[in-house]
């Protein structure tokens, strides 16, 4: 581009035209292109809800991140003479509860449990990015840590830490799923969309019969298959849990509605005028491509994916529900949720048992629905520089 | 439109294939017989059965005999877990009630949903329009059985208006029907919302009401026409909701539907029930699908089909 626009190399006296050319060139120079992505943020930060949402998700995300650093109770610690007990924040504060201490041992001889033992036992197994967080929690708060003020559950455990600890869960299910719907559907709606004709044609037929599958089926088949025992230790045996499949199989079911998009978005770029353009001021086709192909392709797909993350959500709680999602003893709000309901008694109402892990899962939704629609608003072309 | 309806029924029994074919892969490759977790009996009487229920033979002699059973006699073999029964028989039985749940459901997620809606479209900014688009952003995001969990206490433990579970009166069915279909409710009220608020900025809408039109009629004759296009293209993906979301509400309030059985059939291996069962959702989904495009013709006559 740059060397059509220098001007022609002239002689001297023709310096009226040489300056005319010269301040046209430092004019250019001023203009200042804004770009898509510029403009969006400019405008995504005037709708306050959307930006709320976006706050809300990048705490929320960097609490569960860090949640063993922040001092909450073991999340699998059972006490279960505190059973059901209803939510209360006074004191705000207790010491963590030790078993070694507050209850006495059968067998007096036995020596005391280790506070290796005690972590085990109340967090499960950890990495060592979780435990280096424990430690470090530990050095600055102590043995401080919240009281459960959303509650016990059925055998004790605090659901306060167990929210936070199942937020880890959600996120991550909602998130890498997603992602791997958004590799196949891409890469798929690109392809049919790029190469066209009988080929495309093709592609989007296999994608009409498979959206007709009630696809929930075909999962609850998969999932029954991979409860059997053989199943679970074969795939020990290679190194995949149920979650690493189920990131798989749910990717595998929510790809189709983003390789349609995509493959439209492809077809009418690929004729649009600006492509021309570039086509014809010699731009190579790679700068095509990633130029002026992909950032408008990026916008939808954005969008798209916080709008899928949700439903993902939903799903990996649905599932939760007919036993088939995340397993004991981890958890998810699902989960949680999940587990309220089965308490439901009309002896006694443990209400905060199904409120808040339904108030968690609201209000991400929630965020994430505002987020893609604000998303959606601001990447909109037809709103550019307003 | 007659075409266009044979070349549909053309790809659903091409569907219909697909969906029998990878059903009957996925309950083949699972580890064990649905004869193996019974009680221990000796291996004559396990050949035996085996061969009552032709699980004996090899693969793909299976394949072709269930499919030539199916097809022309719609018959789907008996049940291998429950007693005496054939898939045909407990289909009959359970579909009534699933249906007349997700019926209900429907009917109730459209009044609401359109409703609510209307209202908040017209009255834009009021308080109505923002509690009601509150309540409707609610119900998008809970999954239903928390939904569920929350009625049941409020509604059956609290303020004891609603038995608990059952079947078989119309108090039975309200509770459920409120669960399954208020997701739907929310997402068809803000589907009409936006729908309302784009036709009502028209001008055709102008000059109704310029040629003195009263404002129900501008709304209800001329407005709502427009805007139920994209609620319409929704209810393919809802009625595919409320297919799903029975297994669920069907489970919590104890209803003798279809959607427990499915579950139960896929965990116990009872190959002819799930299969039965997995062939009937995706008719009765394709069909809908149907329906909603046939419709969808009709509301908008600049669509083709084709």
């Amino acid at each position: 581009m740059t060397e059509t626009e220098q001007p022609p190399a002239l002689p001297s006296t023709q310096s009226a035209e040489l300056q005319r050319y010269e301040r046209l060139l430092a004019e250019a120079e001023q203009i200042q292109g804004i770009s898509l992505w510029r403009d969006a943020w400019r405008r995504l930060r005037k709708n306050r809800v959307a930006m709320i949402s976006l706050g809300y998700l990048i705490v929320l995300s960097l609490l569960a991140v860090l949640t063993p650093l922040l001092p909450l109770q073991p999340p699998r610690q059972q006490i279960t003479k505190l059973a059901f007990q209803a939510p209360t924040a006074s004191p705000l504060f207790i010491r963590e509860y030790k078993i070694a201490e507050n209850e006495p041992a059968e067998n007096p001889d036995e020596p005391l449990p280790t506070q290796a033992k005690i972590d085990a036992d109340g967090f499960g197994p950890l990495n060592w990015f979780d435990r280096s967080l424990l430690a470090a929690r530990r050095a600055i708060f102590g043995e401080w840590c919240f009281n459960s003020i959303c509650g016990r559950d059925r055998l004790g455990r605090d659901l306060f830490a167990r929210l936070f600890w199942g937020a880890r869960v959600s996120l991550l299910v909602g998130l890498v799923a997603t992602l791997v719907a958004l590799v196949i559907g891409v890469s798929y709606g690109a392809i049919a969309g790029y190469l066209g004709g009988r080929v495309d044609n093709v592609m989007m037929r296999i994608v009409d019969v498979m959206y007709s599958i009630p696809f929930i089926f075909v999962v609850i088949f998969i999932i029954s298959i991979l409860n059997t025992e053989d199943v679970k230790a074969l795939m020990a045996k290679w190194g995949i849990d149920r979650l690493t499949v189920f990131f798989l199989v749910v990717g595998a079911i929510f790809w189709l509605t983003m390789a349609r998009v995509v493959r439209g978005q492809v077809v009418s770029l690929r004729n649009e005028q600006f492509v021309e353009a570039a086509r014809v001021i010699g731009a190579s086709r790679r700068r095509i491509i990633f130029r002026h192909v992909v950032p408008n392709l990026l916008s939808v797909v954005i969008v798209y994916l916080t709008l899928t993350i949700p439903q993902v959500m939903l799903f990996e709680a649905f599932l939760s529900f007919l036993g088939l999602g995340v397993e004991r003893p981890d958890v998810s709000w699902g989960l949680l949720a999940n587990e309220g309901v089965e308490v439901i008694t009309p002896v006694r109402t443990v209400w905060w048992m199904v409120v808040y892990p339904g108030l968690a899962l609201a209000m991400t939704l929630f965020a994430l629905n505002f987020l893609g629609d604000g998303l959606r608003d601001a990447l909109d072309p037809r709103m550019k520089n307003r | 439109m007659g075409w266009f309806i044979i070349k549909r029924l053309g790809w659903m029994l091409l569907t219909l294939w697909v969906v029998y074919s990878v059903s009957f892969v996925l309950m083949r490759s699972v580890p064990g017989s649905p004869l193996s977790a019974e009680r221990k009996v000796s291996p004559e009487i396990e050949q035996n059965l085996k061969r009552r229920y032709r699980l004996d033979q090899p693969l793909g002699v299976q394949y072709w005999d269930d499919l030539r059973r199916i097809v022309p006699h719609g018959d789907l073999g008996a049940s291998l877990k429950i007693q005496d029964f054939s898939v045909n028989e407990i289909i009959a039985q359970g579909f009534p009630v699933s249906a007349s749940l997700g019926i209900l459901a429907l009917a109730f997620a459209l009044t609401l949903g359109l409703t609510a809606g209307i209202i908040s479209a017209v009255r834009r900014g009021s308080l109505a329009d923002f509690s009601m688009m509150t309540i409707a952003t609610i119900g998008i995001a809970l999954p239903n059985f928390v939904i569920a969990g929350i009625v049941i206490i409020l509604f059956v433990f609290l303020w004891p208006l609603f038995p608990p579970g059952g079947w078989g009166r119309i108090s039975n069915i309200i509770l459920p029907a409120f669960c399954l279909g208020a997701p739907y409710a929310a997402y068809i009220a803000r589907l009409t919302r936006t729908g309302m608020l784009d036709v009502l900025s028209q001008d055709y809408i102008r000059t109704a009401f310029a040629k003195g039109l009263s404002e129900r009629t501008v709304i209800l004759r001329h407005a709502l026409r427009g805007a139920l296009l994209p609620v319409v293209s929704f209810l393919g993906p809802a009625i595919a909701g409320v297919l799903t979301g029975s297994l669920v509400v069907e489970k919590i309030f104890g209803i003798p539907g279809l959607g427990v059985h499915f579950v139960n059939a896929a965990l116990q291996l009872d190959y002819p029930l799930a299969m039965g069962l997995v062939l009937l959702y995706t008719t009765l989904l394709y069909v809908m699908n149907l329906l909603v495009d046939l419709s969808y013709a009709i509301l908008d006559p600049r669509v083709k089909l084709h």
